[in-house]
């Protein structure tokens, strides 16, 4: 579904700044996996993110999505393919606009957007429908601005977006890291039943190492810009978080793991 | 002070009032058009002190070469889409911020409209055409009634746009730009699109008023933003007031225009004031100033450092007891 080969991405090149933020990472995810993706602060997994969903163009290297080489399209010309929930629940909603009209701007996702009215009647039944299924009372505020809703209530209904029309990818960096733990299991719990009902080929970025072995079917590990780790299958079961910490230390070459790492 | 008050002629105030509301139907065509970029793209566009000039010259000209007035508004419509586009392309396609892209083509729309109309000002020969929007004071009632269908008619055009799927991908730019192009919207398109109907509407009323007051100038548009601005939060503060929570986006648009029509008529009474009129830019960059800040204030308010110091303060007093 995503094949990802040998791409490259240097941030500020020729500067004092310069930061090579990916060197040569290669990627297959068949359909339907649900691949869950760790690494220290700094190690590319916004970046590797960012370069699938075309937020700027990578150095080096082809991305394909579906058998589609999008190497050289624009973010919003990949959205028919993608879809995302960012780590900032402010980022995946727009504040000032009703629930509904976010929800009909993503059933649009990628399509060419015509005089038509915004949103139909047939499709806030829809809406209503999806939104009882994340069992957070929403259904009945379809009206209501989202900027009032809570950040967990904005995730939830990112991830309702970026599933309404089905992609073909389904790109999710911390989205849980910015709620507190009550609220990111839940949501955590809403990504996994939309993943599955969808059966989406699914990325998915988090700092608990609980959480990546728990989630997925694949487990990848970034340092400084490489794929160092790649498990799956009865390998990604049976890690616990203990091996999965000394595997890091062993890429890293240090005992302290980041903070953030060891929140597990 | 008796002989101040004396001096102020009620009838004279009531005279003026038409002429006030004609005058801030006009703007309000203008006030539309800065809503559509400063509330709906969240952009502070600078082109439409330009632009309205534009409107205005064009159709001035157009006039004086013998066009029918309807059609040389359209022409005036139609030089504020250009002038708008070409903001939104130096902003977008060549990453000048907004501000400043308005600026460089306000300041290039200055020499154009000397180079249309050759001089600083062209008056049109009221004589020789009939004119259906005019401050002549016989049918200066006629001209509210026309222009008022006008603003009825074009907000309601711009209600249906903004609620299509096109105008709503316009409204998610203005209001989350990593969203919309995540949901595969072209938001340098949108902001173009935006910018070119907002100057579109700015020029328009530029045209109108230069018919109105029978001249065009290249100083017609100075300091239009401001009252742009101005008639846009009058009008939330009072539709905010009147309607509260029933108010839906159609009456939001109609009260940009009665906001035009309250400054207009707060103008008009505070000339008969006495006050100076060389000095009104200056009251209303100052009123527009203050209502701008409210917002800001309220919430400083309820959460400052200066409180927050205050509180510290008092409870280290109590703890030291
Ligand atoms: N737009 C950018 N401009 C310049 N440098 C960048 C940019 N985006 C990322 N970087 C740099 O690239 C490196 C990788 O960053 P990235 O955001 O991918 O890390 P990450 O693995 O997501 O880390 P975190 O866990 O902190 O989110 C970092 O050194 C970062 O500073
Ligand atoms: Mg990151």
């Amino acid at each position: 579904m995503l094949r990802v080969e040998s791409i490259s991405k240097t941030f500020n090149p020729g500067t004092i700044n310069e930061k090579k933020a990916l060197c040569g990472v290669s990627l297959h995810l068949a359909p339907g996996d649900f691949v869950t993706v760790i690494g220290g602060n700094g190690a590319g997994k916004s970046t590797l993110l960012n370069a699938v969903a075309g937020t700027w163009p990578v150095d080096d290297g082809r991305i394909l999505i579906d058998n589609v080489d999008v190497t050289g399209l624009p973010d919003f010309r990949r959205a028919k393919y993608i879809g995302r929930v960012f780590q900032d629940p402010m980022m995946g909603t727009a504040a000032n606009m009703q629930l509904v009209e976010n929800l009909a701007l993503a059933l649009r996702r990628g399509k060419t957007r015509t005089l038509r009215w915004g949103v139909t009647k047939a499709e806030s039944e829809q809406y209503r429908e999806r939104l009882a299924q994340l069992g957070l009372g929403l259904e009945d505020r379809l009206t209501v601005r989202v900027g009032l809703l809570s950040g967990g209530q904005r995730q939830a209904v990112t991830l309702l977006m970026a599933s309404l029309m089905q992609p073909k990818l389904l790109l999710l960096d911390e989205h849980t890291a910015a709620l507190d733990p009550k609220t990111a299991a839940k949501v955590l719990e809403i990504s996994d039943q939309i993943v599955s009902e969808n059966n989406l080929t699914t990325l998915m970025v988090t700092h608990n190492m609980k959480d990546a072995i728990r989630h997925g079917n694949r487990l990848i590990m970034l340092h400084e810009g490489r794929i160092v780790l790649d498990i799956s299958g009865e390998e990604k079961k049976n890690m616990t978080v203990p091996q999965l910490l000394e595997m890091f230390h062993t890429v890293s070459g240090s005992d302290d793991a980041n903070d953030k790492m060891l929140l597990s | 002070m008796l002989e101040y008050f004396a001096s102020l002629n009620g009838a004279a105030l009531l005279r003026a009032c038409p002429g006030g509301i004609a005058q801030g139907l006009i703007w309000g065509i203008m006030a539309l058009g800065v809503y559509m970029t400063f509330r709906m793209l969240d952009l502070a566009d600078l082109t439409v002190d330009g632009s309205f000039a534009t409107g205005g010259a064009a159709c001035v000209m157009l006039i004086a070469n013998g066009w029918n007035p309807e059609l040389a508004l359209l022409i005036a419509f139609l030089t504020g889409l250009v002038a708008g586009a070409v903001t939104g392309l130096l902003h977008t396609k060549l990453g000048i911020p907004a501000i400043l892209a308005g600026i460089l083509t306000q300041i290039s729309l200055y020499s154009i409209n000397l180079n249309i109309m050759g001089k600083a000002n062209q008056a049109i020969n009221v004589n020789a055409t009939v004119l259906r929007i005019t401050s002549n004071a016989n049918l200066l009632w006629r001209t509210i009634v026309i222009v008022a269908v006008c603003c009825v008619a074009l907000i309601s055009v711009l209600y249906w746009y903004l609620g299509t799927e096109h105008g709503s991908a316009l409204r998610a730019t203005g209001s989350n730009g990593a969203m919309s192009r995540a949901l595969g919207i072209n938001t340098d398109t949108m902001k173009i699109v935006g910018l070119a109907l907002g100057n579109g509407l700015v020029a328009l009323s530029g045209g109108m008023l230069s018919q109105y007051q029978g001249f065009a100038d290249v100083n017609m548009g100075r300091g239009a933003i401001v009252i742009g601005l101005a008639a846009v939060i009058i009008g939330e503060v009072l539709a905010e007031a009147i309607i509260g929570k029933r108010l839906n986006f159609w009456l939001r648009l109609l009260f940009v225009v009665i906001g035009s029509i309250v400054y207009y008529l707060v103008y008009v009474f505070v000339l008969w004031l006495k006050f100076p009129a060389n000095d009104m830019k200056l009251l209303t960059a100052i009123v527009v100033a203050i209502f701008l800040a409210v917002p800001y204030l309220q919430k400083m308010r309820k959460s400052s450092f200066h409180h927050a110091g205050v509180r510290a303060r008092a409870q280290q007093k109590g703890g030291d007891r």
